[in-house]
């Protein structure tokens, strides 16, 4: 049996009293590739924020890695990609390789924050994303791909078991996006890396996940791939049409 | 004169020594509050400095020690800029305005009550390398070693929380501890400058390095060493200037290093253009 990465219960949350996340209740194994999708203003970044222990939530609970997320301190088996950078300054002088190698921060503690590996696990990261020949860039002066996925990189080289991304396509063309999609792929399927995708992009994501969360404050659906297929909610909510569309990606 | 002449004054030989350590502080922390978005904490906090020396000269403490005084009230302050943007939901820039017109304010008020400004806390306001004595050089080399360990040991993670916080905290790095760490060091830094370059000019050694340094900047780590060679090099050449042409020193230090700003900066913008 499959290990449960992540389990929520009931969980609540509000800002500045509007409701944002009502009960919300679901869980992730170990090997999904779990698609959050919904409307704006949905709670689904919330929801990735509150899982991230970045919001508090106000009911509820969160298990991650079978520990209560209050106590969780392996931070290293989870990888996170933003949407976008809140404070994102595009002089920021760090050179792609700087950048990357700031995801093995998570799970070191003080004083020993560069340890022997680090440098080869760099190396292949910047490989697998195929970035090696822009590693001395300054990330400032990359496309939005170039920066897209070097962040991805940054959110995968300490190996994380878990990898969580907040709508990570926006700023990418087509092309790009579904070499995003590839790369996600890949991970999840060679590296056994389990991956929550928030996305807009269902037509996408339809192609790639195996479990669907369709959220609007509260859960609307959670199930498989197939069962959102069959689902007669999910085509009131996408229309028949659309729905099709998402279900037929072989 | 030639400049072996000038280097066998001792004033000047401390004011190079505790003006180098200076520099290279303010250029390293420079960086991070530049990216941060924090510059102005360097200004905020010399007004408190301000404020801290005022009741230092107020209670009669020993010139000599003035500035030892001055740390403790500085570091809460710094603590109050913390708190206020943390709990009072006040934006930084907010809070180091508070802060800082509160220093100012009690600085003028005890002045007021001493009978006006004297000599002193003129000194402090523009500095004056001519005060800085043995224990000075001594306190500064003690907080310049604090501080370049502080940043050594905390580097990569001030770097993570100096481009994103929120992705830093969700890895899990205790921001908020790394960001008083930043504070306080700058809070330090702030009160061993106002010796050299006095309080209203702090900022600007704290700032000009760490711009003129992101010009060119190559990678993060090159560009606190460019920022910290420049800061260096602009502190000997102001110390230097200012002797030979009988100028203030600190104000001599500021405007070396604006020079070299536009020097750097109209040098880019020339390469860019061919």
């Amino acid at each position: 049996m499959s290990l449960d990465m992540v389990v929520t219960s009931e969980l609540c949350f509000s800002y500045n009293g509007a409701e944002v996340l009502d009960k919300v209740t679901f869980h992730v194994r170990q090997g999904d590739y779990l698609g959050i999708v919904g409307p704006n203003g949905s709670g689904k970044s919330t929801l990735v924020k509150t899982l991230l222990g970045l919001n508090r939530p106000a009911h509820g609970t969160i298990t991650l890695f079978g520990i209560p997320q209050e106590q969780f301190g392996d931070w290293q088996k989870i990888g996170y990609l933003p949407q976008r950078l809140k404070f994102f300054n595009p002089n920021f002088p760090a050179t792609v390789e700087e950048l990357v190698r700031l995801g093995l921060l998570a799970g070191k503690r003080f004083p020993k924050r560069r340890v022997k590996g680090d440098d080869a696990a760099v190396e292949e990261t910047l490989a697998i994303m195929g970035i090696s020949d822009i590693r001395k860039r300054l990330i400032g002066e990359l496309s939005g791909g170039q920066q897209q996925r070097a962040l991805l990189a940054r959110a995968i080289v300490g190996k994380p078991e878990l990898l969580i991304m907040d709508e990570p396509t926006t700023a990418l063309d087509p092309e790009t996006r579904e070499r995003f999609y590839e790369m996600l792929q890949l991970l999840n399927r060679e590296r056994n890396t389990t991956v929550i995708l928030v996305t807009h992009d269902t037509w996408s994501i339809g192609k790639y996940a195996t479990r669907f969360l369709y959220i609007d404050k509260r859960v609307v659906f959670d199930g498989t791939f197939d069962q959102f297929c069959q689902s007669e909610e999910m085509t009131g909510f996408f229309g028949e049409h659309a729905q099709h569309i998402i279900c037929h990606r072989h | 004169m030639t400049i072996s002449e000038i280097l066998s004054y001792g004033f000047i030989q401390r004011a190079l020594v505790a003006g180098s350590l200076i520099a290279v502080l303010c250029a390293v922390l420079g960086v991070f509050l530049v990216l941060r978005r924090l510059s102005l904490i360097g200004d905020g906090l010399a007004h408190v400095t301000f404020g801290s020396v005022a009741i230092a000269l107020f209670l009669r403490i020993n010139p000599a020690v003035v500035t030892v005084a001055a740390i403790p009230i500085v570091l809460l302050s710094s603590f109050g800029i913390l708190k206020l943007t943390d709990k009072a939901r006040i934006y930084g820039d907010a809070a180091i305005g508070i802060v800082s017109s509160l220093g100012i304010a009690c600085g003028v008020l005890l002045a007021s009550v001493a009978g006006g400004f004297n000599i002193d806390l003129f000194s402090y306001l523009f500095g004056n390398i001519l005060a800085i004595g043995t224990g000075d050089l001594v306190l500064a080399l003690v907080l310049f070693t604090i501080v370049l360990l502080a940043v050594f040991f905390f580097y990569y993670d001030l770097v993570a929380i100096t481009f994103d916080e929120e992705l830093a905290r969700s890895s899990g790095i205790r921001t908020k501890t790394i960001n008083t760490v930043l504070v306080l060091l700058t809070a330090l830094t702030v009160v061993l400058a106002m010796k050299l370059v006095g309080i209203m000019l702090i900022s600007a050694l704290l700032i000009l390095p760490a711009v003129t340094a992101l010009q060119v900047a190559v990678s993060f780590r090159a560009t606190i060493l460019v920022a910290a060679i420049l800061a260096v090099g602009s502190v000997v050449v102001g110390i230097f200037g200012s002797f030979i042409l009988n100028l203030p020193t600190g104000a001599s230090i500021v405007v070396v290093n604006f020079i070299v700003f536009m020097l750097v900066f109209s040098g880019k913008k020339l390469r860019q253009a061919h």
